[in-house]
């Protein structure tokens, strides 16, 4: 199974731009499968649906979106398996900006609005720094020179990744995402990893304690000053 | 070295072919854009900025010199062939003038030191001066507008030169357009302004979408261009008075200059 995993901000153009570029596979008789993450609510499902792609959707609920599409996976390449199909995309929801979901071996695709300001590559994190393909959505509604700054920020943070200027409306460089695509790689579960770990995760309020109060909090504790302190026995 | 664009045509709005199939803009011309609003100028010139190949709404295809440009000829700034001055000037970017202009000129890969030269071109268009330290967000229309003019004569200095309605931005909009259409460049410029439209060679007429016809400058229009433009200077001297406080209670024909 040849796995494509796509991140980035709600709102980015993610699943648009999916829709376009899977048509284009469809056109060239590509058989894929779509998983759609998200945590409580998405009706994306039914627009990949209506292009006539098999889709799942996934709701994490209060699990984190990215952990929950990480486990799994197994489950996800046994259903594209079941579709006969070739390509597996996973669609994650994107929150918190700390996660990659991307694994070493998956063709790892980052959407990201042009509109949200030249800074933003500098402060997504390692879904822009680790992903091969930074996809650039919404470039029509600034400036050129907005744009080409916006583009250079990208590489600033990640020099390797190719950078594709897409539309999700007209479906403008959607053409060029697909040929990304169909050359990705095979990958076996086996030995693979994810490219960045996972965040540390082992405070109090991981496992559901509400209280606000700085004495209600035990665990791995990092200080607004910067200092790391572990709290408890 | 370009010589020549070719737009070969693609579909209107109703998605019916447009009329007009092809229109090659050789070196050194400045082509006109007009059509009333809603009618695809704006998407025209987008799809030129791209070098469109039939992925854009109007499935038009770009060529330059016959030949179809490379994925990286289209999107790597640096070897960008299009200079593209456009109506979306909202400054997202949350940092001063003179970063700005800096970063961008590393973008295109020119020198730093041309910051001062744009701010110092920017003011001559401009009542109201610019300066290096300013936020980009407080600019006002008229300098933005001016800002990005100088930017794109001389940092996005590229042989092929859009220019989407200069005549809404609130600054001298002949400098302007002289400034922006260097020697040998292919300028296209989007416009209402009958000035502005007659001082081209040709232009294009869109129609819901679509490109209906393409009318060459007769050499009477050319002619009227000069005395529009002594009309239009006029206006321009009047609204100073205006801006300025001034009371404007009668004008003399005469002072036209006709």
């Amino acid at each position: 199974m040849k796995i494509i995993i796509v991140a980035g901000t709600p709102g980015s153009g993610k699943t648009a731009v999916l829709i376009h570029a899977l048509r284009n596979l469809k056109e060239r008789n590509i058989k894929s499968s779509v998983i759609k993450i998200d945590c409580l609510y998405t009706d994306d499902g039914k627009k990949f649906e209506k292009i006539g792609i098999p889709t799942k959707v996934g709701l994490s609920m209060d699990m984190c979106p990215d952990h929950y599409a990480i486990y799994n996976i197994e489950d996800m390449i046994e259903w594209a398996d079941e579709n006969n199909s070739e390509y597996l995309i996973v669609e994650t929801a994107g929150l918190c900006h700390r996660c990659a979901p991307y694994t070493v071996n998956s063709l790892g695709i980052c959407v990201i609005d042009a509109t949200s300001g030249p800074n933003t590559p500098l402060k997504v994190g390692p879904f822009l720094s680790t992903a091969d393909i930074a996809v650039i959505t919404k470039g029509d509604m600034i400036s050129q020179a907005e744009r080409e700054i916006f583009r250079e920020r990208i590489l600033e943070v990640n020099p390797n990744c190719k950078v594709i200027e897409a539309n999700g409306l007209s479906g403008q460089g959607c053409i060029e995402l697909a040929q990304e695509i169909i050359k990705s790689k095979e990958v076996s579960l086996e030995e693979e990893q994810l490219r960045h770990s996972a965040p540390l995760a082992v405070c109090t309020l991981c496992v559901g304690e509400t209280k606000v109060n700085k004495k209600h909090h035990r665990g791995i504790l990092r200080r607004i000053d910067g200092f790391q302190t572990y709290e408890g026995e | 070295m370009i010589d020549k664009i070719t737009i070969i045509g693609g579909y209107n709005k109703q998605g019916e072919k447009e009329p007009v199939e092809k229109v090659i803009i050789k070196k050194g011309e400045i082509f006109g854009v007009v059509g009333p609003t809603g009618s695809g100028k704006s998407s025209l010139i987008g799809d030129i900025e791209q070098l469109a190949q039939k992925d854009t709404f109007s499935k038009r295809k770009i060529l330059v010199n016959n030949k179809k440009p490379s994925y990286d000829d289209r999107t790597n700034p640096r070897k960008k062939m299009v200079a593209q001055l456009s109506q979306n000037m909202n400054f997202l970017a949350d940092m001063s003038v003179g970063d700005f202009l800096s970063l961008h000129a590393k973008c295109r890969g020119a020198s730093s030191k041309c910051v001062d030269a744009v701010i110092k071109l920017a003011n001559t268009l401009t009542g109201e001066p610019i300066k290096s330290d300013h936020e980009l967000t407080i600019l006002s229309g008229g300098q933005s507008r001016a800002l990005m003019v100088a930017d794109v004569a001389i940092i996005s200095n590229s042989p092929i030169v859009l220019i989407d309605e200069i005549e809404n931005a609130g600054i001298k909009k002949h400098d302007a357009l002289k400034v922006l259409s260097g020697h040998g460049k292919i300028v296209m410029v989007v416009t209402h302004d009958p000035v502005l439209a007659l001082m081209t060679d040709r232009r294009i007429v869109m129609k819901s979408g679509g490109m209906e016809k393409v009318v060459g400058t007769t050499p009477a229009e050319k002619s009227l261009s000069k005395k529009l433009n002594k009309i239009d200077e006029f206006m321009l001297s009047l609204r100073d008075k205006v801006r300025n406080g001034e009371v404007i209670e009668d004008i003399e024909m005469g002072d036209v200059g006709l």
